[in-house]
């Protein structure tokens, strides 16, 4: 079986918390707590959760623009967390991200050529006239007209500043690009402009992403493999395909009951999760989701429930699953 | 017989250094007890502008309502004095925001602020306000409402806040409420809480229910009636079972179809509107859609279609209904 592209062993993200007199570190916030999972050349890999679950803080460590506090992320056989900066700055042209909002991640002060170029430069990558001809490339690629290349971000739609974001995340070729709620800040009618250019772009230049994003359709139509993360921990992972079909985890039911659906015809079900998700400074004992889960039992708040096979690539962290039922 | 609220031809402007911008133009619809109407569009379409309209709270300057009608029981808000106008805010139609942390304020605790409202509108005392606002705290679904009285808005949780906004804005008994994106900015399962709890009080309360959304799903699920408004107009009015089974506009059976669902077998690419939305300074002459539509024809650069008749619904398109879809 071929290696994976990307292969997540145990990550685990803590920000310490200061407080007190004299300031000291009173608690860790645990963002990121113990993930592990692999991506596939070429496939799409979702993230879904509700803010806080720690999904942006995942994309980050995974290219550490946040320093990870344990755990392996090995890209195609190296180990990133171990690199120097010397070697990470290497191996950063095979891993690029795009950002939810396209306003505050463009320079107000340069146009798309020195925001795109910048990259090149800074890798060193072709000869100074080529750069040239490759940014208009690349502003080809994801559909904008090379009139625009001397334009200024606040010249630009979101959808189009999200395009220029692309473009700049394309550049250096990666083979992995981590996405942290690239539509989100988007219309529908623009989102589906954007989906639409990252599916052709995954088709085409086989690149794999990290599609984080808290809105599960989203999620569900882009992805191969979707994983839902709840404060922290990555509660289920399965194909899109099982996971639309078979939702495991209560917490997946509860969140895919929540989506509103636009189909008024559609009966809805009754499966609200109550109440709200907890701190994460403070998570709750056993499994995090214990407090808010309709079928929860005594052992859900003592024992953190262990990842249990359910199906091909199917994974779900909940004691509903632990016997031999199934 | 009339409606407890008609909106007849309403019209916002906007002065900008670069000229004045119609956001809303020609808005009609009208409302009664009981009821939810949704208004959905995407950004700078004109629906929070309009719900801005009905309160009163254009900015003025740069904003100011260039035309139209808003009766309230028959009263014309429009025109109406400030002092006027206060006496209606919060007791007749209330308003509930988008972002509860930024509608309320920071440093008064939830009991202030709430008893504050009560006390102006229903001339009630202090202690009867408290207990006012306690009952209504209850009402919206939160635990313990007298210990919530006393917290500052940064203790609650975004839903939370989202709950005390709304029970503020029930506390006077309003006849109509607006609510502007009232769960955009909470978690799905949070949503979904919020959402149900605004439809159980206004089958408690018997108010007229108007909201805002860009989320066609959050319509098709609370709504009865819908309008969708483009560029500053309504280019359709549906009952919501009818626009979605048969969208008339183009525009609304494109958008339809380019939301994601979840479902089994995924389109490898979804349908898409293309283009973006003309700049409001520079509107097309004719139908405001007709860059970005594969309908168009010649005529539709003539003149702007008004809303007739279409299917089941009224629509403001020259071929409405599902003639000439196939192609593209």
């Amino acid at each position: 079986m071929a290696e994976p592209l990307l292969r997540v062993r145990e990550l685990r993200k803590y920000f310490p918390v200061r407080g007190g007199f004299p300031r000291r570190i009173i608690a860790q916030l645990k963002a990121v707590d113990g993930v592990s999972f692999e991506i596939e050349h070429g496939r799409t890999f979702g993230l879904v959760g509700e803010s806080g679950c720690g999904k942006s803080t995942l994309g980050r460590a995974l290219l550490r623009l946040h320093e990870p506090t344990s755990g392996q992320v090995v890209l195609d056989g190296t180990d990133i967390t171990a690199l120097d900066r010397k070697q990470l700055k290497a191996w950063r042209r095979r891993m690029q991200i795009i950002f939810q909002d396209p306003f505050s991640s463009l320079s107000p002060r340069r146009t798309v050529r020195q925001t795109i170029r910048e990259a090149l430069d800074t890798h060193a990558i072709g000869d100074r006239s080529s750069r040239d001809a490759e940014v208009e490339r690349l502003l080809e690629i994801v559909g904008l007209r090379p009139q625009v290349l001397d334009r200024y971000p606040h010249e630009f739609s979101g959808g189009q500043r999200q395009r220029v974001g692309i473009a700049r995340a394309l550049a250096l070729r990666p083979d992995f690009i981590v996405a942290d709620e690239p539509v989100s800040a988007l219309d529908v009618s623009v989102q589906s402009q954007v989906l639409n250019l990252l599916s052709d772009l995954q088709r085409e230049h086989g690149i794999a992403f990290l599609f984080i994003s808290h809105d599960l359709a989203v999620v569900q139509h882009i992805s191969d493999v979707v994983a839902v993360m709840y404060l922290g921990k990555i509660v289920e992972v399965a194909s899109a395909t099982d996971l639309y079909r078979d939702p495991r985890h209560p917490y997946t039911q509860a969140l895919m009951a929540a989506i509103p659906v636009p189909d008024p015809e559609r009966e809805r079900e009754k499966l609200v999760a109550p109440g709200d998700v907890p701190s994460p400074i403070d998570p709750p004992s056993g499994c995090p989701f214990h407090p808010r889960c309709p079928h929860a039992m005594t052992v859900c708040s003592e024992v953190v429930p262990p990842a249990i096979k359910v199906g091909e690539g199917h994974v779900v962290s909940c004691h509903l699953y632990g016997g031999n039922d199934e | 017989m009339t409606a407890l609220l008609e909106v007849e031809d309403l019209c916002v402007e906007f002065t900008t250094e670069r000229g004045v911008v119609r956001a809303v133009d020609h808005v009609s619809f009208s409302i009664d007890r009981g009821d939810t109407l949704g208004i959905v569009g995407e950004s700078g379409c004109g629906k929070t502008v309009t719900s801005l309209a009905l309160l009163g709270l254009v900015p003025t300057p740069p904003g100011r309502i260039a035309g139209g009608q808003i009766r309230l029981d028959g009263t014309n808000l429009v025109g109406l004095g400030e002092k006027a106008l206060r006496r209606i805010r919060g007791s007749r139609i209330s308003l509930i925001f988008q972002e509860p942390m930024t509608a309320l304020n920071p440093v008064f605790t939830i009991g202030n602020q709430m008893t504050d409202v009560i006390r102006l509108h229903e001339g009630l005392d202090r202690v009867a306000a408290r207990e006012r606002a306690a009952e209504m705290l209850a009402q919206v679904g939160i635990p313990i409402p007298t210990k919530r009285l006393d917290e500052y808005p940064h203790e609650l949780s975004g839903g939370m806040r989202q709950r005390v906004m709304i029970a503020m804005a029930l506390s006077c008994n309003p006849d109509v409420l607006v609510a502007d994106e009232p769960t955009t900015a909470l978690d799905v399962t949070t949503q979904a809480q919020v959402l149900e709890q605004i439809v159980k009080l206004q089958d408690r309360l018997g108010m007229a229910v108007i909201l805002i959304t860009h989320d066609l799903g959050v319509i098709a699920e609370s709504c009865e009636r819908a309008l969708v408004m483009y560029c500053g107009r309504v280019i359709e009015d549906a009952a919501t079972a009818d626009l979605y089974r048969d969208p008339q506009h183009p525009y609304t059976r494109g958008l339809l179809n380019s939301i994601p669902r979840i479902r089994e077998d995924r389109p490898q690419r979804l349908p898409v509107i293309p283009g973006t939305v003309p700049d409001l300074l520079h509107m097309p002459p004719g139908c405001r859609f007709a860059t970005r539509c594969q309908r168009h024809q010649p005529i539709c650069d003539s003149a702007d279609p008004p809303l007739t008749a279409a299917g089941a619904s009224q629509a403001a398109c020259y071929f409405p209904g599902a003639q000439g879809d196939d192609h593209g």
